[in-house]
């Protein structure tokens, strides 16, 4: 085996820009806020809500893994339309691993979290290859296609669902797994992303033939980021089968499509803390404008178009600069 | 030379729709050669840098490397056997540090297979190699994002990422186009160097004067067809060249 020799500083050296000298309490509490901030909120928040509202939350944690699943996808090059796809194969997974075989919830959402993965990733091989339009279309007609499937021939319970499944043992529990569930998923893939790894997954989006021509299999990437998403997707699903007790043809609906992309397009799309940020302000906006009736959708429409024309780099992105740029007073010397 | 031909194209035939950009071109190349391939605009030269890397499927014909066929095989596979080749136009991730765009080439599973070590720390390697192909280390330029270099850094820095592959055979699509003399003398040392280490070398140029200084051979493109082979002095003798890059000589 060849070997070469290394000087041991460069590396340091190189990353040493992502090295901080720190002096100050404040100057300490400056970077580890905005990391802070989304555990503090995810762990605290359930404790000064009411029943309902902690519905909503949890309802904004599984919009928010599903933003985050089509993020992920969207900075490897693959726009997908279809979210529900992965949220319903893995809601299906774990309703008939719970209905049919009794398995508990906490074995039927860890097996339909992989074997939605894989699925997912399965129905979606024969179109890796399809660019742009062409990929985001199939995924918006696959959910579409498989409800239709399950109305004509029946399976799992036809129309009627499979009902009976075995809720989570408590409320708060249920709460806090899909809480933490979120944050894991938030700041391990942001991670991913961030690395040499993520960079070939971004790479394939902005320049694919540039990463082809490094000897590296750009399908077989795909595939993996495929998974990664469609895992997240079906996790969201498997845990939502067992908060309703229910899984049925709904788990298609085009709302777990579409909501997440508005999440992840409001919130800043490329970090995935933005579809996180996108999903805690739209999914209780939506909750908020219920009052409305049938005006909801028209409002909500609103809303939704002052957002992007008004900030098109997102949220995210928006704060994440304001905070750079914060500044301080500090006393003039006089002599 | 004695030793078998590295690369050998049988044949090679591509046609876009009635367009014959490329017709029954046969040439070999030896170990350690510098091909030069000229030709006017248009007249096939990148895409037959496409049909050898396979990123564009032949019409007909065939490719071997070291007396392997090749020409079927997807464009990633025939990369890491060992052919490596630059882009016309190039195209970084321009909001990345420029050392950044050589993580993609360095996480290649050609690095693993070559056991080079060079996929220890990656940002270390990536630094290592841009100062070889001139990003000068205390000037920092390295750590600039890419859309702020100008054209002569970019164009090293694509050279870079296909030394970073550690090919056999370099194909270097028109380097030297868009860049001052000053900046053209400062890569021919890089490419003088990848020979000394026994690499073989196509480049496709316009740029005539650069080229056969270094070439040890041309072959001429005109219409999707090979015109003329041989030294550099025999080939811009003969009637058909001359014919062929009359006006065209320009630049
Ligand atoms: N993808 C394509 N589809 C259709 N025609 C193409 C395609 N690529 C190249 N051609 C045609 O094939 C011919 C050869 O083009 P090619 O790019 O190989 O020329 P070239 O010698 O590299 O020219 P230049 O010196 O300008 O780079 C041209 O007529 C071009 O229009
Ligand atoms: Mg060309």
């Amino acid at each position: 085996m060849k070997k070469r020799k290394e000087r041991i500083d460069r590396g340091i050296k190189v990353r040493s820009r992502d090295i901080f000298a720190l002096c100050s309490w404040r100057e300490m509490l400056y970077l580890a806020a905005p990391r802070l901030l989304p555990v503090v909120v995810c762990l605290a928040l359930p404790l000064f809500l009411g029943v309902y509202w902690q519905k909503v939350l949890l309802s904004v944690a599984v919009f928010a893994l599903l933003a985050i699943s089509w993020d992920i996808l969207a900075q490897t090059g693959m726009v997908s339309l279809g979210q529900a796809l992965f949220f319903g194969i893995g809601a299906y997974f774990a309703g008939a691993l719970n209905h049919y075989f009794g398995l508990s919830p906490f074995i039927t959402i860890p097996a339909a979290t992989i074997l939605g993965g894989l699925v997912s990733t399965l129905l979606l091989l024969p179109v890796l290859r399809l660019r742009g339009i062409y990929f985001s279309m199939v995924t918006l007609i696959i959910p579409l296609m498989l409800v239709r499937v399950i109305e004509a021939t029946k399976v799992f319970g036809g129309t009627e669902g499979l009902s009976g499944m075995t809720p989570l043992p408590s409320r708060w529990l249920e709460l806090y797994l899909i809480l933490g569930g979120l944050l894991l998923v938030l700041f391990g893939f942001r991670r991913m992303m961030n690395s040499d790894y993520g960079l070939v997954l971004k790479g394939i989006n902005d320049n694919d033939r540039s990463v082809i021509n490094a000897g590296i299999n750009i399908y077989w990437f795909k595939i993996q980021a495929l998974f990664i998403g469609g895992a997240i997707g079906a996790f969201a699903g498997a845990f939502m089968t067992h908060v309703y007790m229910f899984v049925g043809m709904p788990v298609f609906a085009l709302d777990y499509s579409i909501l997440p992309i508005a999440a992840a397009v409001v919130g800043g799309p490329g970090t995935l803390a933005g579809a996180t940020f996108g999903a805690f302000l739209l999914v209780p906006l939506s909750e908020a404008l219920r009052g409305f009736g049938g005006l909801r959708i028209v409002l909500y429409g609103v809303f939704l178009v002052v957002f992007i024309v008004a900030l098109p780099e997102g949220m995210f992105h928006y704060i994440q600069r304001k905070y750079h740029q914060f500044e301080r007073w500090v006393e003039v010397e006089n002599d | 030379m004695t030793d078998a031909p590295i690369l050998k194209v049988v044949d090679l035939s591509k046609l876009f729709g009635g367009v014959r950009a490329l017709h029954r071109v046969n040439f070999s190349l030896n170990p350690g050669e510098l091909m030069g391939v000229i030709g006017p605009n248009g007249s096939g030269k990148t895409t037959l840098v496409n049909l050898i890397t396979r990123f564009v499927k032949p019409t007909s014909g065939t490719v071997f490397f070291k007396g392997k066929k090749i020409s079927h095989l997807p464009p990633y596979k025939i990369v890491r056997l060992g052919i490596a080749r630059t882009f016309q136009m190039v195209k970084p991730f321009y909001n990345l540090p420029a050392y950044k765009n050589m993580i993609i080439p360095l996480y290649s599973p050609r690095m693993k297979q070559l056991a080079s070590g060079r996929y220890g720390d990656r940002d270390a390697v990536a630094l290592d190699l841009l100062e070889e192909v001139g990003f000068e280390r205390d000037a920092f330029v390295a750590y600039k994002v890419a859309g702020a270099l100008p054209q002569g850094y970019l164009k090293r820095l694509e050279l870079a990422k296909a030394i970073a592959l550690d090919p056999d055979i370099f194909i270097l699509d028109e380097l030297f186009s868009g860049l001052s003399l000053a900046e053209v003398a400062t890569i021919v040392p890089i490419i003088e160097k990848l020979r000394m280490a026994g690499k073989s070398i196509i480049m496709i140029e316009h740029r005539l004067k650069e080229l056969f200084r270094i070439a040890d051979r041309v072959i001429v493109m005109n219409f999707g067809e090979k015109i003329a082979d041989g030294l550099a002095a025999e080939v811009m003798a003969s009637e058909a060249v001359k014919s062929a890059y009359l006006g065209t000589e320009a630049d």
